[in-house]
């Protein structure tokens, strides 16, 4: 154990699973979403991924990412809810 | 002249020394000074200032003590051996206060010796004096009378060399003012006059 | 003694806080963060004086508070450097909370204390209220007697800090030493220190090699963390009597954790701490001469408490005398050193009369009468039980 509580290994916060916090979940509409990653620049975990998934909305726009949220560390705060512009973000009560 | 050789029978009791001044004219400066030069002498010593608020033109105290071994206590010198006077406006009560039987006197004044003997009346003390205000006009151009008194003190009282009075000067001040200050050390050193 | 002093020493004509200038200029810190205060400030303007003549290459950060200061001495010690500080009184309380934090991450930065009174009502002068306030700061503590010792007690300071990992502090009498000129041998030539407080490697922040330092400790890992400062200060006992011996091998001088005077064949020991020693010795001295058999020792070391040495001095002590220059307000034996000898002797089963006295508080003068009064008084053993206040006027 090293002496004043210093941790020695960077990066460790990745162990840490913050997902089983929550008791609403943000669910992303990729209909809705413009890919404008204010979501991405708010979230404080960070928890939000953006990945290399293709997506078609329903008025044609063919997008080449998407937008999603990571579960297992998203606490529910529900900032991105908030911020985001197009209402793209749903908040809905999680049941488990 | 008569010089008094510092003789202290009993062990770790040093030759001790209270200065009184006026806030400015360097007492606590130039009880530094002696004890530097007595350290640059290998002998032992201790300088300290009154510990009260200074405030420039109050009446200001400080200590000096010198011994050939170390020096133990830290209390404050009540009962003097010799007392340094920079300011002759200083009621006499206040620096005779303690001042052991058969100390020494060292006052900065113009006075003739009549006067003196007059305003001091003890029999038992000598009493030297010098012009330092004089020798500091002349000098430095300004009353600031520490260094001459401190060269007129060594005189009196061999605590230090003139020498290691001028080097612990040098050390205190900028080298443009020092040599004038070592000069005036060394007129009152050479115009320093015992009364009796 | 006096022959090794002459080929690596010069003696000058130095305060205490002159004393710890040179002392920090010799351990060669890197870093210098402090804030003025009475009767500290000639510490620093000293080092800054040393800066600026290219004697001295460190950092000065100029702060606008304690409170800052330490903090940025813990951020310049975590990144590697040797930290140094130094205060007085109230600026010792500003930074109390910081100091158990410089504690708690082990970092080994050193600081001297001018030790002073404390407010209200306002007082510049000297006691010792303020170091005794951070007894339980987890700081190593160490008192000094004289310009020479707080020279030489800084130098092993980092010895015994960068061993250790915790934070030591180095405090001596405000004004009655921080302004008192005496001669000090200090090094006389660059680097004699070098190879008594190495630089070693420890672990620091380096971007190169990331770390956390000053994370939370939720209540699986508090309670361990803190034990490790509780072994640590237990193997600083250990460590300051080796930095003082290997000190006193190398350069000549050394004082132990507890210093005894004339305490053979004596009736009353007067036990305290400081510069006040100089003038108990003085009247020691002069009570032998008049055949009153008295002793004295101080408490150089006071965190760790030294229990070794105060046990084979309570062995050889008929009656103890304990001067105080500081109050723990509330207690009927209120004198911190007096309150930590008799816990002490209370877990070793020693039975000593133990007598405490309150004095020079707030600079209120002691002399060597003063001392003489208080030892006949003991010796008289006509003494209360509880602590008494010398010298007040109610």
């Amino acid at each position: 154990m090293p002496a004043g509580a210093v941790i020695m290994e960077p990066g460790n916060s990745a162990e840490r699973f913050t997902g089983d916090w929550r008791t609403f979940k943000p669910v992303i509409n990729q209909d809705k979403c413009t890919r404008c990653l204010r979501c991405w620049v708010f979230c404080p975990e960070p928890a939000i991924s953006i990945v290399d998934r293709q997506y078609t909305s329903s008025s044609g726009r063919a997008w080449k990412n998407s937008v999603e949220i990571n579960y297992d560390y998203c606490k529910g705060c529900g900032i991105c809810v908030e911020e985001c512009e197009p209402k793209a973000i749903d908040f809905i009560e999680e049941v488990k | 002249m008569p010089l008094r050789t510092i003789i202290r029978p009993i062990l770790h009791t040093s030759f001790e020394l209270r200065w009184h001044g006026r806030g400015g004219q360097g007492a606590v400066t130039a009880a530094i000074i002696v004890a530097e030069a007595a350290i640059f002498d290998e002998k032992y010593a201790q300088a300290f200032p009154e510990f009260g608020a200074e405030r420039r033109g109050a009446p200001v105290k400080a200590y000096t003590r010198v011994s050939e071994q170390q020096i133990l206590t830290r209390s404050p010198i009540i009962a003097p051996d010799m007392v340094v006077v920079l300011d002759t406006s200083i009621d006499e009560k206040i620096y005779l206060d303690g001042l052991k039987v058969g100390g020494t006197i060292l006052i900065n004044s113009s006075k003739g010796k009549s006067e003196l003997k007059e305003k001091i009346e003890r029999e038992d003390v000598m009493i030297a004096k010098v012009d330092a205000t004089h020798i500091a006009m002349d000098e430095l151009g300004a009353a600031i009378v520490n260094t001459a008194m401190v060269g007129a003190l060594i005189k009196v009282t061999p605590l230090a060399k003139l020498d290691s009075v001028s080097e612990a000067i040098r050390e205190n001040f900028k080298p443009k003012i020092a040599e004038a200050n070592v000069k005036a050390a060394g007129r009152a050193y050479n115009e320093v006059e015992v009364l009796n | 003694m006096e022959t090794i002093a002459k080929s690596i020493w010069k003696r000058l004509p130095l305060s205490s806080n002159y004393a710890v200038a040179y002392a920090a200029r010799d351990s060669d810190v890197d870093e210098i963060a402090a804030y003025p205060i009475t009767p500290q400030t000639t510490v620093v303007e000293k080092l800054s004086e040393f800066i600026a003549n290219g004697e001295l290459l460190a950092e000065m950060v100029h702060v606008e508070s304690e409170h800052s200061a330490m903090s940025a001495s813990i951020g310049a010690s975590a990144a590697g450097a040797r930290a140094f500080t130094a205060t007085s009184s109230q600026g010792l309380e500003l930074m109390h909370e910081l100091l158990h934090i410089a504690s708690g991450m082990r970092l080994p930065i050193v600081m001297s204390v001018a030790a002073r009174a404390l407010s209200a009502p306002l007082s510049i002068w000297g006691d010792y209220s303020d170091v005794m306030n951070t007894r339980d700061t987890s700081w190593i503590t160490i008192i000094a007697s004289s310009a020479q010792e707080v020279y030489d007690s800084i130098v092993q300071a980092y010895r015994i800090a960068e061993s250790v990992m915790l934070p030591v502090m180095v405090a001596y009498d405000g004004f009655m030493m921080s302004h008192t000129y005496e001669p000090v041998f200090v090094s006389e030539k660059a680097g004699l220190f070098r190879d008594y407080i190495p630089r070693k490697g420890r672990v620091v922040l380096d971007t190169k090699k990331p770390v956390t330092m000053g994370a939370v400790a939720n209540p699986d890992w508090y309670y361990e963390t803190k034990y490790q400062q509780v072994k640590a200060m237990s193997d600083a006992y250990g460590l300051s009597v080796e930095a003082d011996q290997t000190f006193s091998k190398l350069y000549g001088r050394g004082y132990g954790l507890v210093e005894e005077y004339n305490v053979d064949n004596s009736e009353l020991v007067i036990l305290t701490y400081g510069g006040i020693f100089g003038t108990v010795k003085q009247a020691v001295d002069e009570m032998r001469e008049q055949g009153i058999p008295v002793g004295a020792a101080r408490v150089r070391l006071f965190r760790p408490f030294p229990l070794n040495e105060l046990r084979s001095l309570l062995l050889k002590s008929k009656a103890v005398a304990v001067l105080d220059r500081s109050f723990s307000n509330g207690l009927p034996v209120s004198g911190p050193l007096a309150v930590e000898l008799k816990s002490m002797m209370n877990s070793y089963n020693i039975n000593v009369p133990v007598y405490s006295y309150i004095v020079g508080l707030g600079q209120r003068t002691v002399t060597e009468a003063d001392i003489s009064k208080i030892a006949s008084q003991a010796l008289s053993s006509k003494v209360s039980n509880e602590s008494i206040y010398w010298g007040v006027r109610e």
